[in-house]
């Protein structure tokens, strides 16, 4: 289960050989924004060998290469792909073709390299408004496509918006891409929180972003990490009324019922699905209820 | 690879290691500076002296002074000053 990204800037050997040790479900060793023009070099050799060298453990290992438009994103994928990282995260990604001419890239490296051809997923960064507008096309795009996610610092420059901290701006930017990666069946993320040191509203932003449907939340600190995967976790309370509902689900198909009620409710079909995710959730995480 | 011009890679700060490259005088020199040289110079330069054998580097003046890098931080710091010191455009 992945509930937190953690940014990673790549040219950091010493952050680079700490990454696993936040509890972050996922890092993301960043070859773009965090790393200057001129050591873009440096960076992709040094992330290649610590993917390569040190063991990460059960954190996943996504890669965030340059964009389609520069002279580095064959390069980063060149000498990263081979290596099998869990995902790779194109930026800026504006439309379906953008992820065709990087699908097609991977697939030559992965057959050069004899790599069964899709073995490495994909996860585009959506931060801009043509981007945003063609969301689920972008998600429908490629079978490497598992996930979505925002990134509303460009998307608000994008947008000529003030970023504030309550994100009203990109509000609708956070529903369209929710529902477009939901409908096209694949998870979705939400834009770090970028104070750092502003706890509550960190909790208050992730908690927002999970209430209307993204999956996890990246983050650029090491701090915020264990408020994200709490808030992204099933709560006790969560995993006891799921427990209900699948006790009362039996229960009434031993009785031969049509029609199940708890706690004065009817259950119907998308509760049952919420309260076995939740569970399923659950037993990822290794969490357990209380209920009898 | 031929070494054509000076050329670094790397940091002075903690867990990396700053590499300096020269166009050689005949030879490969490579020499270490660490604060852990007494435990591990001698890894520290092996690892250096690989990546220049993978590279076919055998006519530079590499000086590394490392402040606690890894194997890997060591390799990847001196392939990047190889290749900007072997070539004109690294992008």
């Amino acid at each position: 289960m992945r509930r937190t990204m953690l940014f990673i800037p790549g040219n950091s050997p010493a952050m680079l050989l700490n990454a696993d040790i936040h509890q972050s479900d996922a890092v993301i060793l960043d070859l773009e924004d965090a790393v200057a023009p001129g050591e873009k070099d440096a960076a992709r050799m040094l992330v290649r060998n610590a993917i390569q060298s040190l063991d990460y453990g059960k954190t996943e290992i996504i890669v965030r290469v340059n964009p389609l438009d520069t002279d580095y994103i064959r390069g980063d994928l060149e000498a990263i792909v081979p290596l099998k990282p869990d995902l790779i995260m194109p930026t800026k990604v504006s439309d379906a073709e953008y992820i065709h001419q990087v699908d097609q890239m991977m697939n030559e490296i992965e057959e050069k390299h004899g790599i069964p051809v899709g073995t490495v997923g994909l996860i585009p960064l959506l931060e801009t408004a043509e981007g945003i507008e063609n969301a689920y096309s972008i998600a429908k795009s490629s079978k490497r496509v598992k996930a979505l996610f925002l990134g509303a610092e460009d998307l608000s420059t994008d947008l000529q918006a003030i970023r504030s901290k309550k994100s009203d701006e990109i509000l609708y930017a956070r529903g369209r891409i929710v529902l477009a990666a939901r409908a096209a069946g694949v998870e979705v993320y939400d834009t770090p929180f970028t104070d750092v040191n502003d706890d509550e509203g960190l909790l208050q932003d992730a908690t927002f972003a999970r209430s209307i449907g993204f999956t996890g939340k990246a983050s650029i600190s090491p701090r915020h990490v264990s408020a994200i995967n709490e808030v992204f976790s099933p709560s006790l309370e969560d995993i006891t009324y799921a427990q209900e509902v699948m006790e009362a689900i039996e229960e009434g198909k031993r009785q031969g019922k049509g029609a199940v009620s708890l706690r004065g409710k009817m259950i119907d079909k998308p509760i049952v699905d919420r309260a076995r995710k939740v569970l399923e959730a659950a037993r990822e995480l290794g969490l357990g209820g209380t209920h009898e | 690879m031929e070494i054509v011009q000076n050329a670094v890679a790397g940091t002075l700060e903690s867990n990396d290691v700053f590499v300096s490259v020269e166009p050689g005088q005949g030879k490969l020199d490579i020499v270490v500076q660490s604060i852990v040289f007494e435990q591990f110079g001698k890894d520290i330069f092996n690892a250096a002296q690989e990546v220049c054998v993978q590279l076919r580097v055998e006519n530079a003046s590499l000086r590394l002074e490392d402040r606690g890098a890894l194997d890997c931080t060591i390799k990847a710091r001196v392939e990047t000053a190889l290749k900007r010191a072997g070539e004109v455009n690294n992008a």
